[in-house]
């Protein structure tokens, strides 16, 4: 809601100056978005008549004019713009005038001819009229008056955001009411004289939906003349809200829209066939609007019709072939109440939203139309002539809003504000808002007025209260809240401390949009039914991501291409699969890396990150639920994976999610120019943590034995030291693989591994016989199954 | 006739100044002391003497061996300490080369922004909860008293599953659903992402709320009040100017926006608070009746207070960023910056 403060002031004036009103209304819930100056400041241009205008000898375009200021002697000015004649009243820029844009003016020459001064169109004093050429002063325009006075620019542009509960405020008026309580001043809306009926023509009203439209006033204007110019103080108050100037008629409703809070809408009366019908459309109905576009109205829209079709729909906007135009000459006036529930929604739905429709469906006071429709008539009764018929009103009072009293307890503001407010002060701040009080055993009943939609509970009344009195001047106190303790488990892993663990072994968190690429996923995870949004913000960002590697790959590809060749990112967040029984949001945790497996340091050898690297990070994590000695990983496939370089990582037996190298035909088909891996973790199978148990310290020294054994590339080294472990129970403490060889000394088809065996025993001090036998044992046992040889 | 002692201790003595590496030395040492040294073998020898001289000779050659020892051990010390002296050139690096093996990363500005905001909180006693982001209808709006086209659902552009099923546009439903099933008193914040279907410079289609509600005996508007002023002045580490403006939420009443003094210009007026010296940093206000009712907790028995506040415009005050998308790029040479936490 946009208006002139000097329109504002005039209804009520209250002692403070515009940076105090608008701190007033922005702490009283009316938050002001911007206070700008009417007009761009300017000095020296004073009201001018235009007396001759005459061609100018050397140049076809310019004129020279004879100019009367009011004072002294007639100035000669020549002049370019189109539209100057003799007769007119201009502003005039006189000599050592200054216009906006640091323009100053000086007496100069134009092509030979002296000018002293200059005649000034809307934009040279920096007004935003969409009208060209020399601004047209109305003919009583005092000669040699300050512009600035004149048209009262030394005003101010106030624009409130109003929140949508107070649509009384969306009018001057209701701004007026709401500053005169702030203030507390005494203030009322302006009584509106009932504009005279100089015909008897009525045009009929019905209204089939009296539930939706209690309430609809029309009446008959003919013989508006179409030709008169709206008075520039109306367009000025108009350009001032931001509403452009259309014609007179169009222009009268708009102000009364912006004076009052009612829409209103005059229709063509020649165009009418019947009298008005306001009902629901008929199925298969269409409509044509102002703004040009057809539209197919169902059957829960209200429309205005006649006794053929429809003509505006309700409230909202109306067709353009019954609108006013060139050859209008008697209009039919309509100003209605309509029930906001059923103008909700409706303007959206065509994607309209209108002035009216703005105010209907947040509510209009139901007791306006009348005075409205008065105000409409006697100006337009003034500015563009005609007669004006009867009112003709079809009212449903047992459909109109009723406003039922509210029983408000004085106790329940102390308890909700936690201050009290005194008595007295409760029921002046009432009723300065316009409600009815009456007493009541615990307080008060309250009848809110009918223009405050957003009054129905006694909360509402206490906010009211609260916003009035300032919730500035409302206290700051510290809750007091019980102090039990909370419990904290140590048998859940936060997660904060697996981001942690990750930012340590240098991975850098990265936060992605949890919509993607439909194609993109398809080629990541297809076999997962994803959800699709009905109305993406854009192709790339349209479905819901089945898993993060979609989000951190691309993420990726972004910084490889600002030559990041090193790249470590992870993410923590929900992914989304659609399943039989409903929407499935899992926890995951993921993450990627790419590059040398440090930055690039000197000595050392640079070598690039590979699938253990990666699992040494995810071993890492686990390790923090001490549940390692349930972890697996199970070589299998996965679509976005390197067939010979996937895992599932199982997790005492549950599936924890996967490893691996990304697919080098994605990697190709995503441009990568690296191999990437990835893993992605469930948080729920992750994240439950075993309580760590003590167990003795053998006071006996340690072993180690060394032993390398040639298998099949197909026995993997899980498999050989299970055996191992199996085999040594007792004293075998720990198994270390420290060399995995194939190459000379070692058959094709064979690898062989070292294992360094960790022995000790609890209770003695081991003997080398019984080392020795251990050590054979192993040998045999893994000879037997595996077929393995001691390598020499 | 063997040499005598006294030469045979010039002779030792000599051997150990030129002794110019404690192997030398040591070698010296063997030579004179080992189990066949020199000195070891004149002390056999003091057996072949007649008793009454074995006394008085063992003393000439113990005082000898003594002496020889004495020197041994100085010239030692001199041969270590030079020696530790080489060895301490010998290894002596350029400490400005710089630290090898593995750098650490970072988290990303908008998690350090919820742990501080987190930690805050749970230091009063508030629990962390998290909800479903893929949302229905109901807990979205209307158990937030936000029926079907009410004028508030225009300024939640929603992005959709079908008719029901949407993007949670706010984390409010985190406390309708809480409500449902926990008794008061309640202290509780629901951290997550929001999405709007909303793309501009101001605006991504996903971002980051925390959700913070009490429900209790007695809680008014004044203890939203204290709790929010002690908030905003912890978090930014400064005692600032906070103001409460009434304002409008579906399911508040009172309803109130949080502005604090723009932390860039001090609230003197700059570009970021639009002149205005103000930043509307949350939202804010007593639960609605109509939400309780929705819940089944008796708004007689009960009150309680509720607030919003968008993490990116947090993080975004509190490191000075300038750009909200450069929270969702992912770009590493803005991630990076965060990294010394």
């Amino acid at each position: 809601m946009r208006f002139s403060e000097a329109w504002l002031r005039e209804y009520v004036n209250p002692s403070i100056d515009t940076q105090r009103l608008v701190h007033q209304l922005t702490m009283a819930g009316l938050e002001v978005d911007s206070a700008e100056p009417a007009a761009a400041s300017f000095s020296g241009v004073i009201v001018a008549e235009v007396l001759e205008v005459s061609p100018h000898p050397q140049a076809d375009r310019l004129r020279v004019c004879l100019v009367s200021g009011g004072s002294g002697e007639p100035l000669q000015i020549v002049c370019g713009a189109p539209n100057v004649r003799a007769g007119m009243r201009v502003p005039l820029a006189i000599e050592g005038a200054r216009l906006p844009g640091d323009v100053s003016i000086r007496k100069s020459e134009l092509r030979g001819i002296a000018s002293f001064g200059m005649l000034c169109s809307a934009k040279e004093l920096g007004i935003d009229d969409p009208q060209t050429g020399l601004m047209e002063l109305p003919s009583d325009a005092p000669v040699g008056a300050d512009v600035r006075d004149y048209l009262k620019l030394d005003d101010c542009i106030i624009e409130v955001d109003l929140t949508p509960n107070r649509a009384d405020c969306l009018s001057v008026e209701g701004i007026a009411r709401e500053v005169a309580s702030l203030n507390a001043l005494d203030w009322a809306v302006p009584d509106v004289p009932a504009a005279p009926t100089t015909i008897r023509e009525e045009h009929p009203v019905s209204v089939s939906a009296p539930e939706a439209c209690p309430r609809y006033l029309g009446r008959l204007i003919k013989g508006v003349s179409r030709t008169v110019q709206t008075p520039l103080w109306m367009r000025e108050r108009l350009r001032r809200a931001g509403i452009r100037s259309l014609d007179a008629v169009v222009d009268v409703t708009n102000y009364v829209l912006l004076e009052m809070g009612q829409p209103l809408h005059a229709f063509d009366a020649a165009k009418l066939e019947g009298g008005i019908h306001v009902r629901y459309a008929a199925p298969g109905e269409k409509l044509r609007l102002l703004n040009g576009e057809e539209v197919a109205l169902d059957p829960d829209v209200l429309v205005i019709a006649d006794q053929r079709k429809a003509l505006a729909l309700a409230g909202i906007m109306g067709g353009s072939d019954s609108a006013v135009g060139d050859g209008t000459a008697d209009i039919f006036v309509e100003c209605a109440f309509f029930t906001p529930s059923v103008i909700m929604g409706k303007a959206r739905r065509y994607g309209l939203n209108t002035e009216s429709s703005h105010r209907f469906e947040r509510g209009v006071d139901p007791e306006l139309q009348t005075r409205a429709i008065e105000r409409a008539s006697e100006l337009i009764l003034s500015i563009a002539g005609g007669e004006a018929g009867p009112i003709v009103e079809a009212a449903s009072p047992p459909h109109l809003p009723r406003r039922a009293p509210i029983p408000l307890r004085y106790e329940r503001i102390t308890r909700l504000l936690g201050m009290s407010i005194e008595r007295p002060k409760v029921a002046e701040i009432l009723k300065r808002l316009g409600m009815t009080l009456a007493d009541h055993p615990e307080g008060w009943t309250v009848t809110p007025p009918g223009f405050r939609f957003d009054i129905a509970i006694e909360a509402d009344l206490i906010e009211e209260l609260g916003r009035v009195y300032g919730y500035e001047s409302l206290p700051r106190r510290h809750p007091v809240m019980a102090t039990a303790m909370r419990p904290v488990s140590e048998r859940i892993l936060d997660l904060d401390r697996v981001k942690n663990l990750l930012v340590d072994r240098g991975y850098q968190e990265a936060i992605t949009y949890s919509f993607v690429d439909e194609a993109r996923q398809a080629l990541i995870e297809p076999e997962i039914p994803y959800l699709a949004l009905k109305n993406p913000i854009s192709s790339d960002l349209a479905v819901m991501r089945t898993g993060l590697w979609c989000g951190l790959l691309d993420a990726a590809l972004k910084n490889t291409f600002r030559q990041q060749n090193r790249v470590r990112l992870f993410e923590a967040g929900l992914r989304f699969a659609r399943r039989d029984d409903g929407i499935e949001q899992r926890k995951s945790i993921a993450g990627l890396a790419i590059g040398a497996v440090h930055e690039e340091q000197w000595g050392e050898a640079a070598r690039s990150v590979d699938f253990y690297d990666v699992k040494a990070d995810v071993e890492g994590i686990v390790k923090l639920t001490g549940r390692e000695a349930g972890l697996e990983f199970v070589a299998a496939a996965h679509p976005a994976l390197h067939p010979g370089q996937s895992a599932e990582i199982r997790l005492d037996g549950e599936r924890l999610g996967w490893i691996g190298m990304l697919h080098p035909r994605l990697e190709k088909q995503l441009s990568f120019e690296q191999s990437v891996f990835l893993f992605e973790l469930d948080q729920d199978v992750l994240l439950g943590r075993q309580i760590p148990v003590f167990h003795g310290i053998s006071k006996f020294p340690q072993v180690r034995r060394d032993i390398a054994v040639i298998v099949d590339e197909s026995v993997t080294i899980d498999r050989l030291i299970e055996c191992v472990k199996e085999v040594g129970s007792s004293i075998l403490r720990q198994v270390v693989v420290f060399d995995v060889y194939r190459g000379q000394g070692v058959e094709t088809g064979r690898k062989s591994v070292a294992l360094g065996l960790v022995l000790q025993d609890e209770a003695e001090t081991l003997t080398d016989a019984r080392i020795d036998e251990t050590v054979g044992r192993v040998l045999e046992r893994l000879s037997r199954e595996f077929n393995a040889r001691l390598r020499d | 006739m063997s040499t005598p002692l006294e030469e045979l201790l010039v002779q030792a003595r000599k051997q150990v100044a030129e002794a110019d590496t404690l192997g030398k030395l040591d070698q010296v040492r063997v030579h004179y002391l080992g189990k066949k040294g020199v000195f070891t073998e004149r002390m056999k020898e003091l057996g072949t003497l007649p008793a009454e001289q074995r006394r008085e000779a063992g003393g000439r050659v113990n005082r000898a061996k003594d002496r020889f020892i004495a020197d041994l051990e100085a010239r030692k010390s001199v041969l270590e300490a030079s020696e530790l002296e080489e060895r301490l050139k010998r290894e002596t690096i350029d400490v400005t080369l710089p630290g090898r093996g593995q750098r650490t990363g970072g988290l990303h500005p908008v998690t350090l922004t919820l742990r501080r905001i987190s930690q805050l909180f749970k230091n009063i006693g508030f629990d962390i909860v998290e909800g479903p982001e893929v949302e229905d209808d109901y807990h979205n709006f209307e158990a937030l008293n936000i029926p079907a086209h009410h004028p508030a659902r225009a300024m939640h552009d929603t992005f959709y599953f079908d008719e029901h099923t949407l993007l949670r546009t706010h984390t409010s439903p985190v406390q309708v659903r809480i409500m449902e099933t926990q008794s008061p008193p309640l202290r509780v914040i629901a951290p997550g992402r929001v999405y709007r279907c909303d793309s501009d410079l101001t605006h991504t289609p996903m971002f980051h709320q925390v959700e913070g509600f009490v429900v209790d005996r007695d809680v008014s508007f004044a203890d939203l009040k204290g709790i929010l002023y002690e908030f905003l002045t912890l978090f930014f580490e400064k005692d600032m100017q906070v103001r409460f403006r009434p304002s409008y939420f579906p399911f508040t009443e009172p309803s109130a926006e949080v502005d604090i003094e723009c932390v860039m210009c001090g609230g003197e007026g700059c570009r970021v608070c639009k002149q205005t010296g103000w930043l509307e940093v949350m939202g804010c206000g007593m639960i609605h009746p109509r939400v309780f009712e929705f819940v089944k907790i008796d708004p007689e028995r009960y009150t309680g207070f509720a607030f919003g506040l968008g993490v990116e415009r947090l993080a975004l005050l509190r490191y000075g960023i300038n750009d909200l998308r450069l929270f969702f790029e992912n770009d590493l040479r803005f991630l990076s910056q965060f990294a010394a936490f």
